[in-house]
């Protein structure tokens, strides 16, 4: 993913007409294109959107999505909620952390692991997200051959 | 000459199971033999097992072949595929699947069938005709025709559409706005998702006429980041439809106004609560709100506001072309009409059922479901979503019917049903409950904040057998504390799992070693 930076920021707000109520769309605008919320965004938010930085910090850390850290390259999802876990999403999540020997939360190598919490796609459980993508019916041969081909993307 | 019609969902669990992958394998085959073909990409039936399923237009008749993967289509094109040749994936007609035939489409009448992203699609199957009636009968008549037909909200809480509609035409007001929850977070529901993915102008359709009818002109979509494809078609759609005059100014020449504006949640649970779905809307923090003042009279931005599920929505559309009555007919005593099941978690035949109210959990699962995809016993079953309660084997054959379901302390919700075998650990079901209501909690209220903490705490202590009695006391007066006093149904209903866990499946919450 790019770099953040003043100018793209700046753009950003620009295209959501500087409006402070769209404050949650410029974030997720930003995640989208960078991964993350730095400090030094939450600062300039709070300047051009005329909010006060608590307004914007509070925001940015009750919602999921805004990433306080820098992501890794890829970001894999392991869904844990209830439809998942009648097919073996607790299984495949205690799998993948052993296999990343990371936990849930963590980046290592360039990898970012995560649960999240129903991809609505509770008809193909257990369901995995990989950079925006989602797949169904993973056991762990797939989880395998999602995480080869990231590998061999590095 | 146009080409053989082929479709290929574009759809989330098809695409999850390689829908893409069969789409192009199958353009590349048709080129390689040098065949003619239109491949369209539909949305999906809602026969998720049978996904990636394709079909073939044959003579106007639209052949199936179920769970295509990539290495089957060689194979197909030399079984005379694109004339609906026999194949081992070849099902037949797409309308003689039983799964499909046996069901009361109504909301979802179009999804599977039309191109999502075609205007004339749409138009084709009555699309825009209950606006345009709409224009003509008046608000008046709309709003009369939406309580007459006994429509509840299908995001969960089930209260009558009519009587939500009719309070916001009747507030003063110079501003009054439709926001569409569509902030799908329950585990075991996929049906917004699969109606704004395969038939999104029929939501476009009906929040312009709701917001006919009660003299909004502006709209809102609320829509879970989860979902990128449905972000996508649903951008889309909305653009097709601004082109074709069915949104902006003036629309169609009847004098109405009405947009529609696209924004996107950011992972967050408690925001598909009506008033932290609003809060998130004006771009703050998604806290509840106390109520009231209800949404429908101090909503977004402090206006009137209609908000409504998706599925309530997108069945107003088809309730003005064929008529209140038609619909009232369906269902029974309070639960009028029909509602899109979703079958899930451990099952056979996972995927969408739309179906009056009144036919049995069992028949659901085992009927259409086929029963456990393990071929296990069935142990429980939660209804509703993560703060629905467990329902054991033995009373699957409740019907789906609001009222029935709260007179076993359960409830129907969005209408997904998470079906778990018999290898299930209840206590540990019970225990995530707690954990989710503490992960996702907003913290405006004490008893959801501090309750579900405490909750995963206590659920620890009984499963090690640490005081037991004690502490299963001290659990069930925590959860009745947490049913009466939270603010909304995150920390009201969290204990409903809980307690029927407990009730039903007491011997899960003993030591491991005395299972």
């Amino acid at each position: 993913m790019a770099r953040i930076n003043t100018e793209t920021t700046s753009q950003i707000v620009k295209d959501h007409n500087n409006k402070p109520e769209l404050l949650v769309q410029i974030l997720q605008t930003i995640v989208a294109r960078f991964g993350w919320i730095p400090p030094e965004t939450i600062r300039q938010l709070a300047e051009e959107l005329n909010l006060s930085r608590a307004d914007v910090h509070g925001v940015v850390e009750y919602y999921h999505d805004f990433r306080t850290e820098e992501p890794g390259k890829h970001i894999i999802k392991i869904c844990q909620a209830e439809a998942c876990q009648a097919m073996g999403s607790r299984e495949l999540t205690n799998y993948a952390q052993k296999t990343l020997a990371m936990g849930l939360h963590d980046t290592e190598n360039d990898i970012t692991l995560e649960p999240v919490y129903c991809l609505g796609n509770c008809a193909c459980s257990p369901a995995v997200m990989v950079d925006g993508k989602t797949y169904g019916r993973v056991d762990k041969s797939l989880f395998n051959a999602l995480l080869n081909s990231l590998r061999g993307d590095q | 000459m146009s080409g053989t019609k082929i479709f290929v969902p574009c759809e989330t669990a098809a695409i999850s199971v390689g829908a893409d992958e069969v789409a192009f394998a199958i353009a590349q085959a048709a080129k390689k033999n040098g065949e003619n073909i239109e491949l369209i990409r539909n949305g999906s039936w809602g026969a998720t097992w049978l996904e990636p399923l394709v079909e073939v237009e044959v003579d106007g008749v639209r052949i199936a072949y179920g769970n295509v993967n990539t290495a089957d289509i060689n194979s197909m094109f030399d079984a005379n595929f694109l004339n609906g040749g026999k194949h081992k994936r070849r099902l037949g007609p797409t309308d003689k699947i039983p799964y499909l035939m046996n069901q009361e489409r109504w909301t979802f009448l179009r999804c599977g069938l039309i191109n999502p992203l075609s205007i004339e699609d749409f138009e084709l199957h009555q699309g825009f005709e209950a606006l345009k009636k709409a224009f003509t009968d008046g608000a008046k008549a709309v709003l009369e025709t939406v309580t007459e037909s006994g429509l509840r909200g299908r995001g969960g809480a089930g209260f009558p559409t009519g009587i939500k509609w009719r309070t916001v035409a009747n507030a003063e007001a110079d501003q009054k706005y439709i926001a569409c929850n569509a902030d799908e977070g329950d585990s075991g529901t996929f049906s917004d998702r699969m109606l704004m993915e395969g038939d999104p102008l029929s939501l476009i359709e009906s929040m312009a006429i709701a917001g006919f009818a009660v003299g909004a002109s502006k709209g809102y979509i609320y829509l879970r980041s989860e979902y990128p494809l449905a972000h996508s078609v649903l951008s889309r759609a909305i653009e097709t439809a601004r082109e074709a005059g069915w949104l902006g100014k003036n629309i169609k020449g009847s004098g109405f106004d009405f947009d529609i504006e696209l924004h996107l949640g950011a992972g967050s649970y408690v925001c598909g609560e009506e008033t932290a779905m609003l809060e998130s809307l004006e771009g703050k923090r998604g806290i509840v709100r106390f109520k009231p003042p209800l949404p429908a009279l101090e909503g977004l931005f402090g206006k009137p506001t209609v908000v409504n599920n998706v599925i309530t929505l997108a069945s107003v559309a088809n309730i003005i072309n064929f008529g209140d009555a038609r619909y009232a007919d369906m269902g029974v005593d309070q639960s009028k009409g029909t509602l899109a099941f979703q079958l899930t978690g451990n099952i056979k035949r996972g995927g969408l059922v739309e179906k009056s109210f009144g036919v049995t959990l069992r028949e659901l699962i085992e009927d259409w479901g086929g029963g456990t995809a393990s071929g296990r016993p069935v142990k429980a079953v939660q209804v509703g979503g993560p703060l629905g309660a467990y329902i054991p084997a033995n009373q699957l054959d409740i019907p789906m019917d609001y009222e029935a379901f709260i007179g076993i302390g359960a409830m129907i919700g969005h209408g997904g049903i998470v079906v778990f075998d018999d290898t299930a650990d209840m206590a540990q079901l019970a225990r995530f409950a707690m954990e989710f209501c503490a992960i996702e909690s907003c913290g405006k209220c004490t008893p959801c904040r501090i309750g579900s903490t405490r909750g995963v705490e206590i659920i620890d202590k009984l499963i090690k057998d640490v005081d037991h009695q004690q502490n299963y006391e001290l659990l069930i007066d925590l959860c009745d504390t947490m049913e009466g006093a939270s603010l909304c149904a995150m920390g009201g209903m969290t204990p409903y799992p809980v307690k029927s866990a407990l009730k039903y499946f007491a011997e899960d919450f003993t030591p491991s070693s005395e299972k």
